[in-house]
């Protein structure tokens, strides 16, 4: 009897083994990605989700040696990713699941309210050293980013220093948390967070990337009309083949419910 | 049964053995896999792997460093003029910009005729420099010239000042502010707790009663036990805006603020390896001066401290030690500046900070990882002198010189 026990439950533990996704990449989309598949599992049970971290190019890796079923990632697949696919003999197709907006900010006792692109990067590049040069009081700025880890650090060195390099020296710190503090509590900060860490502590700068002649807000409204600048699309990439596998699950996703986690948890869906 | 007793025995004596040779031979695959996974580095082009630059043939400049290429690209310099080629401006072409020139049709079956396209560009703009894949790279085509890639050298690494390692095309790989900023954070450190330190050891042995010490002993060990990375929390919420406040600083995270919570990390080892030497003190020694009239001030100055000298040498050295490896209160305090420290208060990035946070998305094998290797080796070695001179200085007769 006890003999039958263990092998009904191996065989049934090999069924959930065989139906369960895997979802694998970007740590930004992680916790996203776990809430998400935390209430599918609850709406339909028997099917099971597993969620892995690791980063947008583990994932991405992890789809072209196929062991996983959809990869997360926070920056577009690259040109040659695509191409180590095509080798394969396979295509991918890609979904935006949500959008996640980058916020600049600085100290609240900051003057400072309104900055152009060509300020930001002047700022970030160590070309402008003083909040006087941007029409602020004469104090140093302390220019605070992510490590290079990070797929945030890479996001705003492309879209807001067109692939310059930071300034050598910039104060990198090892979480968004840990940045939040430290403009917290330094008056000439500045710094760039996902729009979800904003709060009372700090100021979110208006960006303007026509020369100034619109600056516009960090709300979750103005990322979603995409009138606010610094957005970028969070993106799930699977294999074609599995497409019938993995449909239930996206179809929840974009589903006004699956939607609605979304922004519960901080990003801006994607309808 | 007594046979069996001898053979119990023997069993053990032979698992004692094995376990100390393989934790030995473990210790020795692990020294061995840095320095190997370290060794490629000095292998590998300053242009970042399965890339190559090109320019077009009629430009003079036949090879750039490692700083020029970066410079380019960040628009730094901007006339070929500096670079010894002809009075122009220069082109930045980044490989994903074809994609904005010609439509994705033209580029045939495959993109077999990218690299055809490619070329093109290349030749049709004199001042360009172009960053592009080897696997689609116009080889061999008229009118396009392959930037020469000279490899990484041994002072590129140990005396370059900017460490970026994920600049592109050519990542910056100069950790000579990475060292510095290790010693410094370090050595300030020890400054700071010996004589803090010292004085609680004296305390403790000889002017403590029997209660306060046992107390304070208890408390000094378990601040043994704190998790560094609490500590590392306590120094960036507390520390960091006291130091901005007392020092009227642009910023708290300095290496100061980093020295300030090593030292407090390092007590621990310094007053209880400190005050062991001390009460190891013969007592014939101390009763001797007491008896010559001596006072126990005089007894503690003149007998005791020059009599235990080793010990606390031990101490000092070993406190550095711990500081040398410390990773995440120092990651979280003073601001990951990877910038040669003018003073002490400004931020500085350690070797260990460096490795925690980079390693983990850094792509194994290539030049950024095999660069973090080469820094576990260069902190391997300073922990081991460290650790050799600490085994010389406890190895010395006590006594000495009495």
């Amino acid at each position: 009897m006890k003999k039958l026990l263990i092998i009904a439950t191996i065989l049934l533990s090999i069924q959930i083994l065989g139906t369960a996704q895997v979802i694998k990449g970007s740590d930004t989309m992680l916790p996203l990605s776990q809430k998400l598949a935390e209430q599918y599992m609850k709406a339909n049970k028997g099917k099971s989700v597993t969620v892995n971290g690791g980063g947008s190019g583990v994932g991405l890796a992890a789809l072209v040696d196929n062991t996983t079923d959809i990869a997360m990632a926070s920056r577009r697949m690259k040109f040659t990713e695509k191409q180590k696919l095509q080798e394969t003999g396979r295509t991918s197709k890609e979904v935006v699941v949500a959008y996640d907006a980058l916020a600049v900010v600085v100290n609240p006792a900051n003057k400072v309210t309104n900055l152009t692109r060509e300020q930001l990067e002047g700022i970030f590049t160590g070309k402008i050293t003083n909040w006087k040069q941007v029409g602020g009081d004469d104090m140093k700025i302390v220019v605070y980013s992510r490590e290079t880890s990070s797929g945030t650090y890479e996001f705003f060195k492309e879209h807001v220093l067109k692939n310059k390099n930071y300034m050598n020296g910039i104060m990198s710190m090892p979480a968004t948390g840990a940045i939040m503090q430290s403009v917290a509590q330094t008056k000439g900060a500045i710094a760039y967070v996902g729009m979800a860490y904003l709060n009372k502590n700090v100021k979110a700068i208006h960006v303007s990337y026509d020369k100034g002649k619109t600056y516009v807000e960090p709300t979750v409204a103005n990322a979603k009309n995409k009138t606010y600048p610094i957005v970028r699309p969070l993106y799930y990439y699977y294999d074609l083949k599995v497409e019938k596998k993995v449909k239930p699950y996206l179809d929840f996703v974009l589903s006004a419910e699956g939607q609605a986690i979304v922004s519960k948890v901080g990003y801006i869906p994607v309808k | 049964m007594k046979k069996l007793k001898r053979f119990v025995e023997r069993i053990v004596e032979g698992m004692l053995t094995v376990s100390g040779m393989v934790t030995s031979v473990t210790i020795l695959l692990i020294i061995i896999f840095l320095f190997k996974e370290g060794s490629g580095l000095f292998k590998s082009p300053v242009v970042e792997e399965g890339y190559q630059l090109f320019v077009n043939a009629k430009n003079p400049v036949n090879s750039l460093n490692s700083y020029e290429i970066k410079q380019i690209f960040d628009v730094e310099v901007d006339n070929w003029k500096s670079l010894g080629g002809a009075d122009q401006e220069i082109k930045v072409f980044r490989f994903e910009e074809i994609f904005d020139l010609v439509p994705e049709e033209e580029m045939g079956e495959n993109y077999a005729l990218l690299p055809q396209k490619l070329g093109e560009v290349v030749k049709a703009n004199p001042n360009i420099v172009a960053y592009l894949p080897t696997q689609y790279a116009p080889k061999n085509l008229e009118g396009v010239k392959m930037v020469e890639a000279r490899k990484i050298s041994l002072l590129d690494f140990f005396g370059g000042k900017e460490w970026m390692p994920t600049s592109k095309p050519s990542a910056q790989l100069g950790v000579l502010p990475l060292i510095l900023g290790t010693l410094l954070v370090s050595l300030v450190a020890i400054l700071i707790a010996l004589p803090l330190g010292l004085g609680v050891a004296i305390y403790l042995s000889e002017l403590a009663g029997e209660k306060a010490r046992n107390y304070l002993k208890f408390t000094i060990e378990l601040l043994a036990g704190i998790p560094s990375v609490v500590y590392g929390f306590f120094g960036l919420v507390v520390l960091v805006p006291i130091v901005q406040r007392v020092f009227h600083l642009d910023v708290g995270e300095t290496a100061f603020t980093g020295s300030l919570i090593l030292a407090i990390m390092a007590l621990p080892t310094i007053i209880t390896v400190s005050e062991d030497a001390m009460r190891n003190t013969p007592k014939a020694l101390r009763e001797g001066s007491l008896a010559l009239g001596a006072t126990k001030w005089q007894t503690t100055y003149r007998v005791v401290i020059p009599s235990s000298i080793s010990g606390i040498s031990a101490a000092v050295v070993l406190g550095i030690g711990r500081a040398i490896g410390e990773t995440m209160a120092v990651l979280m305090v003073t601001g990951n500046a990877a910038i040669l420290p003018p003073t002490l208060f400004q931020p500085v990035r350690t070797i260990p900070a460096t490795i925690a946070a980079e390693l983990g998305e850094a792509p194994a094998g290539g030049t950024h990882y095999q660069s973090l290797f080469l820094l576990g080796c260069i902190l391997f070695v300073i922990t081991m002198v460290i650790s050799i001179i600490a085994e010389m200085i406890s190895k010395k007769p006590q006594n000495n010189g009495l």
